[in-house]
């Protein structure tokens, strides 16, 4: 279980994170949902300690790594997750198949002889074959998040992040991810950290939705809880409705 | 004008102790965990192997102009061009040759090692490297501090070498010493302490080069003009970081007779 006690990041003078809190329970498929530039992948990456927070708190399995620093320990912590980065960040000097099996080499014990096997058995399940040879930058979009996740999957680990899967994707291969993320749940109890602005995709897949705004969740609760609320801020946000309290606002 | 100073010298203090806490970080690393090998040694081709053409060109030439210069002024001052051998060589082996090996390496590879992880950073590649189970320590910064240190003074010696013979061209072809008087200068006179004392340069500067490259990539901000800025930066810290430890420890070389 991974618990989230007031959570706060800024970078100088910006409060992205002012007072998060947020329980994600093993097994689940939690999603965060909220307007662009409210702190969600800022979010994931303090969970991760791609970035230090600076206050309140983040238990992982019990243990606080709110300010774990010793990168020994930060490596040990991170082999328990997955990391899909928002664009993708394929490593452009490698190939395809080079990027799929980079974690397994530092992340477990695989023989070499197996990572070909690997490459393809995970490519597959994001829908792409016969790729391995060629380079991130011959790729497009879609197929680079998709070649990332599969890097994600590769190394099996217990929590998955993902910073918006399906962005990008058709929507047909939208429904093939999300039914990716709930089989990994109900297969191999993969805990999963979904951001998304696809409504239909949250609802579908999640059992827990929290909405960021104003560096705060306004509100963690299943998806029959979500679509009942009278909460305003989330009843604009999932109706995707410009009225309301949140205001957008548009330079210029 | 004091607080533009103070505020300079903060920055450079800052950035300074930055680094030298990468270095630590890159020995603590090295240490610990296996080498990189593979990429150690892709390094060590696009760092040196590549830059041979052009460092056997600048060797060349510098050792052509450096006769011609001094064949000109023995010619007028003692009206014979005596000691080209000895005036080559020793400006080669003990300042020219690591400097402008250095230097060129710098805008060669250095430029490119920013250019790199500088995109790698911004692009979170680098984050990507931590998630994976290594870090930008251990798979970008050691190979290539390895591939700068081991390169650069290999480097300076094709480079010395290259121009002691274009010196010889110049002094026997153009201006027509003896070619026995060229080369009597060079073995009478240059000894084991010179080469020693530019190759500790050469490896002063290549350890430079690798760490202020690298630090300038690891940091950079800002997308594509980030990864412009911090190149262009990078190219011109490593420059006048090699002329000003070129001085000190020329002092300092010469203090323990070397
Ligand atoms: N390294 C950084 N330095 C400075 N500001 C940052 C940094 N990273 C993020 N920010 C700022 O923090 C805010 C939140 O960014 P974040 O990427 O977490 O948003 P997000 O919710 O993921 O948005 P999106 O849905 O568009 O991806 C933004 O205003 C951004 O400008
Ligand atoms: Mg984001």
């Amino acid at each position: 279980m991974i618990k989230i006690e007031n959570l706060q990041k800024h970078f100088g003078p910006k409060h992205i994170l002012n007072g998060v809190n947020l329980e994600i329970k093993d097994g689940e498929v939690t999603t965060i949902i909220g307007g662009s530039g409210t702190g969600k992948s800022t979010l994931i990456k303090c969970i991760i300690r791609l970035l230090e927070p600076d206050g309140g708190k983040i238990l992982f399995e019990g243990k606080d790594i709110t300010h774990l620093n010793n990168e020994f320990e930060l490596a040990k912590l991170r082999k328990n997750f997955g990391y899909l980065f928002q664009e993708g960040a394929l490593f452009d000097s490698l190939t395809v198949g080079e990027n799929v099996t980079f974690g397994l080499k530092y992340l477990t014990d695989t023989p070499k002889s197996e990572y070909a096997k690997i490459a393809k058995e995970k490519l597959a399940l994001v829908g792409l074959k016969d790729i391995e040879n060629l380079r991130p930058s011959e790729l497009s979009g879609g197929m680079k998040k998709r070649v990332s996740l599969a890097r994600v999957l590769a190394t099996n680990p217990k929590v998955i992040l993902y910073d918006e899967p399906t962005s990008g994707l058709d929507p047909i291969m939208s429904e093939i991810i999300s039914q990716l993320i709930l089989d990994l749940k109900k297969k191999l109890g993969v805990t999963s950290i979904v951001i998304t602005h696809d409504m239909k995709s949250a609802f579908e897949i999640s059992d827990t939705l929290a909405m960021l705004y104003e560096g705060k969740v306004q509100l963690a609760a299943s998806k029959e809880e979500f679509k009942r609320t009278q909460n305003p801020y989330v009843k604009q946000f999932i109706e995707g409705s410009a009225n309301g309290p949140i205001q957008m606002k548009i330079s210029n | 004008m004091f607080k533009k100073t103070g505020k300079f010298l903060i920055f450079f203090f800052t950035q300074f102790g930055q680094a030298t806490e990468m270095i630590k970080e890159a020995f603590f690393w090295f240490i610990k965990t296996p080498l990189e090998v593979n990429q150690t040694l892709q390094q060590i081709v696009k760092i040196g192997v590549e830059s041979v053409p052009v460092i056997l060109m600048t060797g060349l030439f510098v050792g052509m102009v450096l006769a011609l210069q001094a064949g000109n002024t023995m010619q007028n001052i003692l009206s014979e061009p005596l000691y080209i051998g000895l005036l080559v060589s020793f400006s080669l082996v003990r300042e020219l040759g690591p400097v402008l090996t250095a230097f060129v390496i710098s805008g060669r590879a250095g430029a490119a090692v920013t250019a790199e992880i500088g995109t790698m950073k911004v692009t979170e590649q680098i984050d990507a490297l931590s998630t994976l189970g290594t870090n930008a320590i251990r798979y970008l910064v050691i190979p290539r501090l390895i591939a700068f240190t081991i390169s650069i003074p290999i480097l300076t010696i094709f480079a010395d070498i290259m121009g002691i013979f274009g010196g010889f061209i110049v002094s026997v072809e153009g201006l027509g010493v003896p070619s026995s008087t060229y080369t009597n200068d060079i073995t009478t006179y240059l000894g084991v302490d010179d080469l020693i004392h530019g190759l500790i340069k050469a490896t002063v500067f290549a350890f430079t080069i690798g760490v202020i490259c690298c630090y300038k990539g690891l940091n950079t901000r800002g997308g594509a003009e980030g990864v412009g800025k911090a190149t262009t930066g990078a190219v011109v810290v490593s420059m006048v970081m090699i002329l000003v430890i070129d001085y000190f420890l020329t002092a300092i070389l010469h203090a323990f007779g070397v």
